[in-house]
This record gives structure tokens, sequence and C-alpha cells, in this order.
């Protein structure tokens, strides 16, 4: 029985060091990364610190109200700001469904003159749910608000 | 009345028999009422119009890839420490359901993000620690097919499940650690019948259903594991007869 509870408590032991340094491996991980996991750069980034036109990288934020142009041939344009700082984008191909104006997109390209050329914008999602008769009876009466991404 | 009674493998088939039926039928219960009322009878979202119907059962599925993933971690630490053998066979049970849960979620999500963001796959934070979850999901259920002695198995399996839950962890937070990525948070906890919020997020015309799936899809789970559970405990006891047998 004695050594039944030695052997029980020596694996209690050895799990709680595993489960330790665990967490300690994954810390530093995460700590290292802390930086190198960014997912895509902001407007202002990119502004501050230009990259040179033959990198390929992401960029982030909402595309600026009012910038938006359809229809000039293939060619879609818009700004894309993080409130900070504004970077215009040139794009020719499907915008997804959720794309819009005010709303947060990720696009993929390089940063030429000043000029983002997208080869894939992404629209991201800002988890707000509602019918869209709801919506559309508040625009009418006009006391709709765009809920803050 | 302790609850390591249920450890003992004839009371855990007694009691389960039991509440397995009860179970199965309340899953069975929710599951239609949740998803015919989502697929049915839910309006069409502002912005998503009616793709985001697949909400319910891409949250619930995902959940419970997650939440599998932790179930199987308790037991298996349960295993380590008092040594009971159903324990570690509930988390074995538990595995192949799981790995079909992520899947769902996995390829779900997939068909959502290709019309809404643009792509069916990016190496997004958490996207990529939902797809290593379900690679940890298929090693933990070879490793345990890949060794002969059940309690090495067991061990060892305890060990891989505790390096995976890393994984499964990083799924449901990678948002809240970096702040950054494609995917969205966590709609659900911002659902006003979850917050008693007024200025809910996800209207309650999309979460009461959602809520009701999720449980169906828990109770499932529940269901899946016990019957699993029980028919692992019947076939390792049939292995001992078979083995008892040949040395006589």
């Amino acid at each position: 029985m004695a050594l039944k509870s030695l052997k029980k408590k020596r694996r209690i032991q050895v799990i709680a060091l595993a489960a330790v340094s665990l967490v300690v491996a994954v810390a530093l991980i995460g700590y290292a990364f802390q930086d190198g996991i960014n997912f895509f750069r902001s407007p202002s980034q990119v502004v501050e610190s230009p990259p040179k036109s033959n990198e390929v990288f992401r960029i982030g934020g909402l595309v600026e109200e009012g910038t938006l142009l359809r229809g000039q041939g293939e060619v879609i344009s818009f700004n894309v700001t993080d409130g900070g700082a504004s970077v215009p984008v040139v794009f020719s191909g499907i915008l997804p469904d959720l794309f819009g104006e005010n709303q947060g997109m990720v696009g993929t390209g390089r940063y030429v003159n000043g000029v983002f050329e997208a080869s894939e914008i992404l629209a991201k999602h800002d988890e707000t749910y509602m019918p869209k008769e709801v919506v559309d009876a508040l625009k009418e009466q006009g006391v709709y608000v765009e809920p803050e991404s | 009345m302790s609850i390591w009674e249920y450890a003992n493998p004839v009371k855990f088939i007694r009691t389960t028999d039991k509440v397995l039926p009860w179970i199965a039928g309340l899953a069975a219960v929710a599951l239609v009422i949740g998803l015919g009322w989502g697929f049915f009878f839910t309006p069409d979202d502002y912005r998503q119009g009616s793709t985001v119907k697949i909400i319910y059962i891409h949250v619930p599925s995902a959940f419970l890839a997650i939440n599998a993933w932790l179930m199987m971690l308790v037991a298996s630490l349960i295993w380590i420490v008092r040594r009971h053998h159903v324990s570690a066979l509930a988390a074995r049970a538990a595995a192949p359901v799981g790995a079909v849960m992520t899947l769902i979620a996995l390829i779900t999500g997939a068909i959502w993000g290709q019309p809404m963001w643009g792509t069916w796959w990016e190496w997004d934070p958490r996207l990529t620690s939902f797809l290593i979850l379900f690679l940890f999901y298929l090693g933990y259920m070879a490793l345990w097919e890949a060794i002969e002695n059940d309690d090495t198995a067991a061990d060892l399996t305890s060990i891989l499940c505790l390096v995976g839950s890393v994984f499964a962890l990083l799924s449901r937070y990678a948002v809240n650690f970096w702040n950054q990525g494609l995917h969205q948070g966590s709609s659900v906890m911002r659902a006003g019948a979850a917050t008693g919020d007024t200025t809910e997020r996800v209207s309650n015309v999309f979460a009461v259903p959602l809520f009701i799936s999720i449980a169906g899809f828990a109770l499932l789970f529940i269901a899946l594991v016990f019957l699993r559970t029980q028919t692992e405990i019947r076939a390792r006891r049939m292995r001992a007869l078979l083995a008892r047998e040949r040395q006589a």
C-alpha cells in the first residue's frame, strides 16, 4: 500500500513537471513570436516605413468611406485606413460579399509609388449578426447606427 | 457514494445504459429544434444573406472540437493519477468523435469563407491552430493503435493529449493573444442572451436557435462517448477472455 501511494505521488510529480515545462515552452515561443506573428500590417506602419516595391505583404484596415470607386473598367480603387494613416489601393478581380465601405479588409500585394497594388482582397467579418429586415427598417427610420468594428 | 465508483467498469456500463436513451433522445430533440429553427425559421443576415445559416453547424462543431480535447485531457489526467482504466478508455473513445467535429468545423468554415472572406483557407493564427488540432487528433488515434501494451498506450497518449491541449486552447484564444488575423472573435459570447447586454451584436433571433444547436451537439457528443466507452470496455474484456482461453 505504501509503495502504491509512493508510485502515485511520483506520477503526479512527473505530470506536474511536464505541465509546467510545457507552459514555460509555450510562453517562451509566444514571447518570441510577439512581433513576428502579425498577419497583416496597418496603413500607419506601411506609411511610416514603406516596404520595397518588390516585397509582397498584407495590409489590413477599414475601407475609408467615400473612397470606393467601382466601374473604371476592371479596376476597383479605394483607400484603406486605420484611423491614423490611409493608403490608396487598386485591385482588379472579384470582391468578397462582405466587402464594403467602413468594413474591415485584408489585402495581399505590393506597395509601389505610394499605391498598394493588391493581388488578393479578403473581407473581415466583424462578428455582428442582425436580421436584414430589422436593419432595413432602422435605416428607413434613419436611426440605424453602424456597429463599430 | 463517491464519484470514483463509476470508474468500476460494470457500474459504469450499468449506469450509462440507463441514462443513454434519455441523453440520445434529448440530443435528437435539441438537434431537430435547433437546426430546423436555424435553417428554416431565421431571417437572412443584413450583410451575409442566407450564408449566415452555416453558423448553426460551424459554431457547435468547433465548440465541441475544442471541448472534446479538453475532456480527453481531464480523462487522461485521471488515468495518470488514479489509474482508472475506464477513464483512459473514455479519452480514447472521444478522440474519433472530436476529430470528426474538427473536420466538420474546418469544412463548413471553408465553405463560409469562400464567399464571405474571399478565400477557402488562409494561414490565420486561429485557422492554423485548428488544423494542427485536427492533426493532433489523428496522431492521438494512431498512437493508441500503434502500441501493443494497453497501459503504455494510455500513458503515452495522455502525454500527447497534454501537449495537444496547447493547440486546443490556442484555437480558442489565438484571436485574443495576437488581436490579429482574419477570423472574427467569438460571436456567441457577445449574444444578448449570453451577456444580458441590450446593445447586442448577435441578434437573439440568431442566438437562441444557435444555443439550442450547441446543446444538441454537446448531448450528441456525450451520448456517443458513453456508447463508445462501453464498446471499448467490452472489447478489452473480450480480448482478456480470449487470452485466458488460449492459455488454458
